[in-house]
C-alpha cells in the first residue's frame, strides 16, 4: 500500500477521526450529524463564535510550533502546558510586583519577556537534566507540567492573589498591561500578530539557517550530526529553550490579551492539544497555523455542540486523540529510525 | 503500636498499591521492549470501567474483571498502532492519554447522569484486618514476575525481545507477539490499578482522577532499575511521601496544599537525577520491530 501524498494525509487523517468519533457518538445514543453541525456553528456561525475560534488559536500555534521543533530535533517535549503556565506565572509576577504602575510602553515588554524567559527556563530544566543526567525529557517535562500547574494554584491563592482575596487568582491587570484589541473586535488582541509571524520565521529558521539544519540533523541522524561535529547535547537542550519560550511567551499572551489575570485551569490543555497540531501539520511551521485552527474550531465548537446537542464537550478530545494516532500511525510510519 | 503510626501506613499501603500495580505492568511491557506511557489513560480507563460496572450491579469483583479489561482494550490500540503499525511510541501514548480522558469523560456524563445509578461504587473488602486482595496481588504480581523474568525460558525470551529484537527474531522467538502480549500485560495491570482507586481508596469515578499517577509509575519503573523489588519499594516510599503529606495537613502545619501537592513529582524529578544512567534500560527499549522475512 503507498502511502498518501504529504497533503492529502493530514485531511485522511481528520476525516478518519470525526468519523470514529461519529461512531463513538451513536454508540453512546446521541445524534452525531446534529453535533457536527453544532460544533460548525460554536466555531464558525457568527464574529463571537469565530473571534473566539481565533483567540484559541493563538496559543496552539505557539506551543504548536515549539512542539514541532523540538519533535523534529528527536526531543519528545510533552512539557508545553508547564512552560506555558510557567509563563504566565511570570508575565502575572512581573505585572504584578512592578504594582501595576508601568506605562504600557514598558508594562508589556516586561510581561512578554518575563513569560517568555520563564517557559525558556522550565524548558531548560529538562534539557540540563536531559544533557548532564541523562534523564528522559518524556517523564520531566511531564513532571514539570504538575509542578508548573500547582505553582500557579499556589500563587493565585498566595503571594499572587487579588489584594480583596476573595478568589483565588491574581487581580485584574489595568489597561496598560493589557495587549491593546485590534479595532473593530471584541477580543482579538495584538497578541495574534505572533501567531501570524512566527510560522513564517520559523520556517526560515528551520530550512533555510545553519542552526535549523543542525536542529534536524540531529533529529535525522544524531550519530552522523555527531561525526558532522553537531554537538546532539547542545541542539537538545536549545530546542528545549527555544520550544520552552514559545509556550512561555503563549501564557504571557494568554493573561495580557485574553484573560487579563491569573488563575487555575487558565490553558484548557493548549500544551498537550499542541502535541496534536504540530503531528497534524507533519511538524512543519507553516503547516502549524492551519492545524491549529482546526483544533481551535473543535474546541470552540465544543461547547455549543454540549448545549444544542447534548453531547457532552469532552468528546472532542475523542477526535484529538484520533487525528494523533491516524497521523503518527499511517503517515509518519515511514519517518523509519 | 501508635494508632497514628497505623493510620500512616495503613495510608502508605493504600496510595502505594495502584502505583506499583500500574509499574509493575509497565516493567514487563518495557521489558519486552515496548514504552508504553499510555498507561495513564489505561488506568483511567480502568477506574471508569470499574466504577460503571460495579455501581449499577453491587459487585466488586466485576468491577475489578471490567478495570483489566477495559486497561487490556486500551493497550490493543496502543498495540496495533506502535508496534503493528511502528509508530513511535510516544506519539501513540499521548494520544492514548488524551482519548482516554474524552472518551470516560464522555461516557460517565452519558451513560451515567447523576440520579440514574448509584453515587458509589461496592469496596473490595479486606481478606483480614489490614490484610487487602490488592496489597497481595501487587506482592505476588511483583514476586512471579520477578521469578518469571529470571528463571523461566519464555521470561528470557521476553527479555531478549527487550534487548537485541534482532537477535532474538534469528533465535526463533516471536518479537512481535511477544511484545503484543507484554503490552496487554500491562495495560491490563494499569486497568487493576485504576479499578483499585474506585473499589477501594475512592467509592466514586471523578473525570482525571487518576492525575498523573500513572506517569509516576512510569517514573518508578526508572526509579526501580527495571527490577520488580525495587519498583514495589520505589512505590511504598513514594506512598509513604504522599501520605505523610496528607498528615501533616491534618495536623494543621501550615504548609501550603498546593506546594505538598508538588511533592511526588519533584521527588520524582530529583530521584530521576540522582539516580541518572540508563545503562540498566533494555537496549531496545521503543525501537519499532520489523521482522525481515
Amino acid at each position: 500500500m503507498r502511502a498518501l501524498p504529504d497533503w492529502l494525509a493530514p485531511l485522511g487523517a481528520i476525516a478518519g477521526a470525526t468519523i470514529l468519533a461519529g461512531f463513538f457518538l451513536l454508540l453512546l445514543g446521541a445524534d452525531p450529524a446534529a453535533a457536527l453541525r453544532a460544533l460548525a456553528r460554536g466555531a464558525f456561525g457568527d464574529a463571537v463564535a469565530l473571534e473566539n475560534t481565533l483567540i484559541r488559536t493563538g496559543p496552539l500555534v505557539l506551543v504548536g510550533l515549539g512542539m514541532a521543533l523540538a519533535f523534529r530535533c528527536g526531543v519528545w517535549n510533552i512539557g508545553g502546558e508547564g512552560q506555558l503556565y510557567a509563563g504566565a506565572l511570570a508575565a502575572t509576577a512581573a505585572a504584578v510586583g512592578t504594582g501595576f504602575a508601568l506605562p504600557a510602553s514598558v508594562a508589556l515588554p516586561l510581561i512578554l519577556l518575563s513569560g517568555l524567559a520563564a517557559g525558556a527556563a522550565w524548558g531548560a530544566v529538562a534539557g540540563v537534566l536531559k544533557v548532564s543526567r541523562g534523564v528522559s525529557e518524556v517523564l520531566s517535562t511531564l513532571m514539570l507540567n504538575f509542578i508548573a500547574i500547582l505553582a500557579v494554584a499556589w500563587a493565585v491563592g498566595g503571594p499572587l492573589q487579588e489584594t480583596a482575596a476573595t478568589y483565588p487568582q491574581s487581580g485584574a491587570f489595568p489597561a496598560a498591561a493589557r495587549l491593546p484589541l485590534m479595532p473593530g473586535t471584541h477580543r482579538l488582541h495584538a497578541g495574534l500578530a505572533c501567531a501570524l509571524l512566527l510560522p513564517p520565521l520559523l520556517w526560515l529558521f528551520l530550512f533555510r539557517s545553519a542552526a535549523g539544519l543542525r536542529l534536524r540533523a540531529v533529529g535525522l541522524a544524531p550519530r552522523v550530526a555527531r561525526y558532522a561535529g553537531i554537538s546532539p547535547g547542545r541542539e537538545t537542550l536549545r530546542v528545549l529553550v527555544l520550544s520552552g519560550s514559545l509556550a512561555g511567551l503563549a501564557g504571557a499572551i494568554e493573561v495580557a490579551g485574553v484573560t487579563g489575570r491569573l488563575f487555575q485551569n487558565l490553558s484548557p490543555g493548549y500544551g498537550f492539544t499542541a502535541i496534536a497540531v504540530a503531528l497534524l501539520a507533519r511538524l512543519h511551521p507553516l503547516g502549524v497555523l492551519p492545524a491549529a485552527l482546526f483544533f481551535a474550531a473543535l474546541a470552540s465548537g465544543s461547547g455549543a455542540m454540549q448545549r444544542s446537542a447534548g453531547v457532552p464537550s469532552v468528546t472532542v478530545q475523542v477526535i484529538e486523540a484520533g487525528v494523533i494516532l491516524l497521523s503518527a500511525g499511517f503517515a509518519l510510519a515511514k519517518r523509519e529510525s | 503500636m501508635d494508632p497514628l503510626l497505623v493510620a500512616l501506613l495503613l495510608s502508605t499501603l493504600r496510595l502505594a498499591t495502584p502505583l506499583g500495580l500500574a509499574a509493575l505492568g509497565e516493567l514487563v511491557a518495557e521489558r519486552a521492549g515496548v514504552l508504553n506511557i499510555g498507561i495513564e489513560g489505561m488506568m483511567l480507563a480502568g477506574a471508569f470501567a470499574a466504577f460503571a460496572c460495579a455501581a449499577p450491579s453491587g459487585s466488586a469483583l466485576l468491577g475489578v474483571l471490567a478495570g483489566a479489561a477495559a486497561g487490556l482494550a486500551l493497550a490493543a490500540l496502543f498495540a496495533l498502532f506502535a508496534i503493528q503499525r511502528r509508530a513511535d511510541p510516544i506519539v501513540c501514548g499521548t494520544a492514548l492519554n488524551i482519548f482516554a480522558l474524552g472518551a470516560t469523560g464522555t461516557a460517565y456524563r452519558v451513560l451515567l447522569p447523576p440520579g440514574l445509578v448509584p453515587e458509589t461504587a461496592p469496596q473490595v473488602a479486606e481478606l483480614l484486618p489490614g490484610v487487602h486482595p490488592f496489597v497481595l496481588l501487587a506482592l505476588l504480581l511483583a514476586l512471579a514476575i520477578a521469578g518469571f523474568l529470571r528463571g523461566t525460558r519464555p521470561g528470557l525470551a521476553l527479555r531478549a525481545a527487550g534487548e537485541r529484537a534482532e537477535a532474538a527474531h534469528a533465535q526463533g522467538v516471536p518479537v512481535l507477539a511477544v511484545r503484543w502480549g507484554a503490552t496487554l500485560f500491562g495495560g491490563a495491570c494499569a486497568g487493576l490499578a485504576g479499578a483499585s482507586l474506585v473499589l477501594w481508596i475512592s467509592d466514586s469515578f471523578v473525570e482525571g482522577m487518576t492525575s498523573g499517577r500513572g506517569f509516576i509509575a512510569l517514573a518508578l519503573v526508572l526509579f526501580g532499575r527495571f527490577r520488580a523489588g525495587r519498583i514495589l519499594a520505589g512505590a511504598l516510599l513514594f506512598g509513604f511521601a504522599s501520605a505523610l503529606q496528607f498528615r501533616l495537613q491534618a495536623i494543621g502545619l501550615e504548609i501550603p496544599y498546593n506546594l505538598l501537592l508538588m511533592t511526588p513529582y519533584v521527588l520524582t524529578l530529583v530521584v530521576l537525577a540522582v539516580w541518572s544512567g540508563r545503562g540498566t534500560a533494555p537496549a531496545d527499549l521503543a525501537r519499532p520491530f520489523a521482522p525481515r522475512s
